[in-house]
């Protein structure tokens, strides 16, 4: 087990972050530089001030009418999105261990806020789970590409959660969240997580041509 | 249930028919390849499937929220079945898709303001239609009519000697009202070109006739062509040929220019519009219009502003407005309409949602030109909007297109609402001053 977890957190890391990393700026970088081919009018259409006018729009909880009209949906989203990005961040096991290879640190939040941030992380996925499963208008897009996407995410914060709190066994599980974590970001790239940066893309090229040609608002 | 509207249409019947397994997959192969890049991969990358867009589409709405409406289950019946299977579908496939993509949708770009990630579903289910088109899998009806355009260069199979027979009637009918009233064929250098679409001159002359006298009262320098090029109108945009979208759009405007105006005015149509402004121009590689074209609400509210259209009565019934997709989610003239409107009317009352919130007619992006077998798919399929009508408690809808009129008709008569429609041009001319 110590040999595993040695190699996860050595080489396994190294794979992961660069495979995360290398495989997102060239996902995005297709994308950008396929633009001038086939879609030049993205290119011609494109304003920064209409872009990220509306890209600002959305980024505020309850700044849309679709937020609006979806309430829960839209509190669950930007907990979910905002606390699964602090806690891998800014939890002090990972800071730690950073620090402990390369000397470098960075602030950290309180343990126990880590927790209860993970465990809403883990309720909003369960919320998601939930949506797919009984809300008829996702349940019907739905796919098992769904479902891996929520256990990819779902895993390390789950092992995670339960190694910190030493429930069953602490090694495997610690096992278990880093291995799954880097599966996540071997994944990341080729699967639709890369919304979280393609997402950025489509919504100032729609807010560019709501804004600058259509002259209203797309929110 | 919807199937069986598919079996009364003879342009999908026959269309499939001549279909095999690879000739599908070659053509939207071919399609997918040839004509779609970043957008496409970055949009199916992107949709989380979270079904946030289900609640703009007034089909949703109106079919008790069913799935099978919803903008993005819309999209993986058609274009994400097409990629994942990379084209390798059934000609049964291919009817079903073109049953959703021309008949299920209206291109009304209203979920596209409701998905989080701003996702361009109207662009994902036109490039269904494209693929169905090239397949020769369209409904009759749009097909006829995009054969029209390709023929005679207008919508309506109108033919050239008609066209300057029904405006020379019109100023006829309309020198009874004003004796020195003309409507100015061919005139060289004037301020402005008029044109129209093809159901103009084919069954709402009155419209011509209204127009004339507007521009009449209001000194208007203006002209229409004695030539093909008169039609605005675009159903071949809507059907997916582009390539005649394309011939189309530079007629209208080397029409304009051939007469040296300095800009073309454009009746109360809201697909002509998204036509010469948003799709046609961008094909033929204009990033602006190449001559300035104002919809006919800029025009009169221009008019109004500048003093030339007065207000000699008020229209006293209440009216409520309704804010057509493609000048108002596709242009923004929703403020300018309501100037107009309210300079106009006594009483307004506005119908909720509103404003590029509203929502469509049902009967745009071609849909009504899909004709009779699919009339029932559009009136049930916009009960939300019946609701939404009913709610105002008025008698008048003021409506500034004709698809919307056509559409609306339907859904007014149906659900026996009991209401009246009329353009912008109708309320003026019954009001202003002459």
């Amino acid at each position: 087990m110590d040999k595993i977890y040695g190699f996860l957190i050595g080489p396994g890391a190294w794979i992961a972050f660069s495979v995360f990393i290398l495989g997102c700026i060239c996902k995005i970088g297709a994308i950008i530089l396929a633009t001038p081919k086939k879609d030049r009018v993205v290119l011609a259409y494109f304003s920064p001030k209409y872009g990220f006018r509306s890209l600002i729009h959305w980024l505020i909880p309850f700044g849309t009418i679709s937020m609006q009209e979806n309430p829960l949906f839209t509190l669950v989203s930007f907990a979910f999105h905002f606390c699964v990005l602090i806690v891998p961040l800014f939890i002090t096991g990972h800071v730690v261990l950073v620090e402990t290879f390369w000397s470098v640190s960075w602030w950290t939040i309180p343990d126990k806020l880590g927790d209860i941030l993970t465990l809403i992380v883990l309720l909003c996925l369960a919320f998601f789970w939930g949506r797919r499963l009984w809300v008829k208008e996702v349940k019907f897009v739905t796919s098992w590409t769904d479902f891996l996407l929520l256990s990819l995410v779902t895993a390390p914060f789950l092992f995670g959660f339960i190694a910190y709190h030493g429930w069953i066994d602490y090694k495997l599980m610690l096992v278990l969240h880093v291995l799954s974590a880097e599966i996540l970001l071997i994944a990341f790239p080729f699967t639709r997580l890369i919304h979280m940066f393609v997402g950025l893309l489509t919504r100032v090229y729609i807010g560019s041509e709501f804004g600058g040609v259509r002259h209203v608002k797309d929110w | 249930m919807g199937n069986n509207k598919v079996l009364e249409d003879e342009g999908l019947i026959q269309g499939i028919k001549q279909l095999d397994t690879n000739k599908i997959q070659k053509i939207v192969n071919e399609t997918i390849s040839k004509e779609t890049g970043a957008r496409l991969q970055a949009y199916i990358q992107t949709c989380m499937h979270c079904g946030l867009c289900s609640k703009a589409c007034h089909y949703y709405l109106s079919h008790d929220n069913d799935p099978r409406y919803s903008p993005v289950g819309k999209v993986k019946q058609t274009l994400w079945k097409l990629v994942q299977a990379k084209g390798s579908v059934s000609p049964r496939d291919i009817l079903d898709m073109a049953k959703i993509a021309y008949t299920e949708c209206n291109l009304c770009k209203r979920c596209s303001m409701y998905c989080p990630f701003g996702i361009d579903i109207a662009y994902l289910l036109s490039m269904v239609r494209r693929i169905c088109f090239k397949l020769g899998v369209a409904p009759m009806y749009i097909q006829d009519t995009s054969h029209s355009h390709a023929a005679t260069m207008n919508q309506m199979w109108v033919k050239d000697d008609e066209w300057i027979d029904s405006l020379q009637w019109q100023e006829d009918e309309a020198r009874d009202e004003i004796p020195d009233l003309r409507i100015p064929l061919e005139k060289e250098g004037a301020d402005i070109l008029y044109s129209v679409i093809g159901p103009e001159p084919k069954f709402r002359t009155q419209l011509i006739y209204q127009a004339a006298v507007i521009m009449h009262v209001a000194k208007v320098n203006w002209t229409m062509p004695a030539t093909p090029g008169w039609d605005n109108s675009d159903m071949a945009m809507y059907l997916g040929d582009y390539e005649v979208m394309g011939r189309l759009k530079r007629l209208h405007f080397e029409t304009a220019r051939r007469l040296r105006v300095k800009r073309i005015v454009m009746g109360e149509c809201g697909h002509a519009y998204r036509s010469v402004y948003d799709v046609g121009n961008r094909w033929l590689g204009w990033k602006n219009m190449p001559i300035p074209v104002i919809h006919a609400v800029q025009f009169y509210w221009e008019l109004l502003q500048e003093g030339r259209l007065k207000v000699a009565k008020k229209f006293e019934a209440p009216v409520t407005i309704h804010d057509p997709c493609n000048i108002v989610r596709g242009m923004g003239l929703h403020e300018m309409l309501r100037e107009v409107v309210h300079a106009f009317c006594e009483n307004v009352v506005e119908m909720h949602p509103n404003r590029e919130h509203n929502y469509c007619c049902c009967a745009g992006g071609g849909v009504i030109n899909c004709g009779p077998p699919f009339k029932m798919t559009r009136v049930e399929g916009n009960k939300i909007k019946a609701e939404q009508l009913k709610a105002t408690g008025v008698k008048v809808v003021i409506a500034p297109c004709h698809n919307c009129h056509g559409g609306l008709e339907d859904i007014i008569h149906y659900y026996n609402l009991g209401m009246k429609l009329k353009f912008l041009g109708d309320i003026i001319y019954e009001c202003m001053e002459k």
